[in-house]
């Protein structure tokens, strides 16, 4: 942002379809400043342009849904479903990031500070999601492209129905989901975790020394006999 | 949906601007729910040894006067103090928890008791937050802890009776966002047992277990653990009593919570929204809280 001088926009004036409005005015390259977010929902959502948006403060859901193009910083905790179905750009959380985040992210890296809650990265679609402290139950729950790298400890059902996804973790895996297991890390798994690691700036990550999961494939073909259950 | 809501007070400076303060959460949350609206209030305000009945009247213009007279002859207890609310009132009494609501069911059964005990007072009526609040002067009140509701009914009626919070034991309340799929048979189960009902609402078979185990000597957390073995279905409860507030959500969290804490109190509410007016909140912790996990904050 240096040498532009940021629009500065406040809740407290603005309705949030207004903001969203007045944010898909501005021209590429500005740098805008959202203050007083009181938790609003839907701040900063369907952007498409290359704007540098800074929201001061805890905001609510969906926060920088259906991006393509803006670098979104929170500086605060954020509700449910941040960065939902991002296409490109980046959202920073400085805080920690309620359920569901990153879902069905198609692009984009999505980073969270402190911890994510429940579901984090559930039918990621591309995206790139990395989080600094640990992940709730169920993270990457159907996954079917994109990565996750969680820098703390995930809970329970790690990866549950995991497709194509890769999910990293640095500390504790409580327990893996159905269809979800650990595989060796391989040279360029190591790479890709420093890289990500280092774009995020994760100092406490040691890329070498992370858990790899990824699809044991056996729902990928769905047998109607099998074990006579149906 | 619905919404909760709880406010637990450290710093005293704070106590007088209660009411204040939840009266917006609770506003902000009838988004969630404007069918009906309650709110549990905590203060240590009767004389010593006294117990606090929160009444409900039949209609509007009750003949309160006349209840009162009734009561202290009936419980040979004079005086019973009887502090006026909108339609309903609050009565101050040394008639004790065991004998209370037995007694004061018997002056005249068409009054409700919407809560009892030390600290407690229940206020709860239909209709949406700032309208509910307002009747009952919600923001004019002190306290130390408050939890609160905003209902949007999704298993049975929108009466007064069937809204949040329900407090069914001494200085305990419970409001509930979800919905619980088991709840008849574990009312049959509870009523077998002896435990009487006031309403068919699903959130009160939740209030009934918890007051039971706590009953039989179970504390908070162990009744808590309780409720996730025996009642299905969907919920995060937050639950107040005398000197702790806690909360619980199901195993698979859908429905929110939010909590902030700081120096001067611990925060929760269904949505961040409802606690950004709170002073401080922007150097809050702010987290969700995780599935099964019971939280618990006491002095």
């Amino acid at each position: 942002m240096a040498g532009v001088t940021a629009v500065e926009l406040s809740c407290a004036e603005l309705s949030v379809r207004d903001m969203n409005a007045a944010l898909r005015e501005l021209p590429d390259g500005s740098a805008v400043r959202i203050t007083q977010p009181r938790g609003r929902h839907n701040l900063a959502v369907g952007l498409t342009r290359r704007l540098d948006i800074t929201i001061v403060g805890n905001a609510g859901y969906f926060v920088a849904g259906l991006c393509d193009g803006p670098n979104v910083d929170v500086e605060g905790f954020v509700g449910w479903s941040v960065g939902e179905n991002l296409m490109s750009g980046t959202v920073r959380v400085r805080g920690n990031a309620s359920e569901c985040a990153g879902a069905s992210a198609r692009g984009g890296l999505i980073v969270i500070d402190g911890d994510a809650s429940s579901r984090a990265g559930i039918s990621l679609k591309g995206g790139t999601i990395a989080i600094a402290g640990d992940a709730g139950h169920m993270s990457g729950f159907m996954a079917q492209a994109g990565t996750i790298l969680i820098g703390g400890d995930a809970a329970d059902s790690l990866g549950d129905s995991l497709y194509e996804a890769v999910i990293y973790v640095g500390g504790k895996v409580r327990s893996l989901g159905a269809d979800a297991r650990a595989e060796e890390l391989g040279a360029e798994d190591v790479t890709r975790v420093r890289e990500l690691a280092g774009a995020a700036g994760f100092s406490h990550v040691s890329a070498g020394d992370v858990t790899k999961i990824v699809s044991a494939r056996h729902l990928y073909h769905f047998d109607a006999l099998k074990d006579q259950k149906y | 949906m619905c919404g909760i809501a709880g406010l637990r007070l450290k710093n005293p400076d704070l106590y007088p601007r209660l009411g204040q303060l939840v009266v917006p959460m609770l506003d902000v949350l009838a988004s969630r729910g404007p069918d009906s609206t309650g709110v549990a209030v905590y203060r240590h305000d009767a004389p010593p040894g006294e117990q606090k009945y929160s009444l409900c009247a039949p209609a509007p213009g009750y003949d309160w006067a006349g209840y009162v007279s009734r009561l202290e002859a009936a419980a040979g207890v004079v005086p019973v103090a009887f502090r006026p609310r909108g339609r309903d009132g609050v009565i101050v009494t040394s008639i004790g928890p065991e004998r209370g609501p037995e007694l004061l069911a018997g002056i005249d059964p068409s009054v409700r008791l919407f809560g009892y005990g030390a600290a407690i007072e229940v206020y709860k009526d239909v209709g949406p937050a700032a309208e509910v609040c307002a009747r009952y002067g919600v923001a004019g009140m002190a306290g130390y802890q408050a939890i609160g509701h905003t209902r949007m009914a999704t298993e049975s009626a929108v009466t007064t009776e069937h809204s949040h919070p329900f407090a069914v034991s001494p200085d305990l309340a419970l409001v509930h966002n979800g919905s619980f799929s088991n709840y008849a048979s574990v009312r049959r189960r509870l009523a077998a047992g002896g435990v009487r009902f006031d309403t068919d609402n699903d959130s009160e078979v939740a209030a009934r277990y918890i007051a039971r185990e706590m009953a039989a000597g179970a504390d908070l957390t162990d009744a808590l653990r309780g409720v996730m073995k025996v009642l299905d279905g969907f919920f995060t409860l937050l639950v107040a009593a005398e000197e702790s507030l806690a909360i619980v959500r199901d195993s698979f969290a859908c429905k929110p919570m939010v909590v902030a804490e700081t120096a001067d109190y611990v925060a929760v509410a269904s949505e961040y929204v409802a606690l950004a007016d709170l002073p401080g909140v922007d150097k809050a912790e702010v987290f969700e809280p995780m599935p099964e996990e019971i939280y618990t904050w006491q002095a």
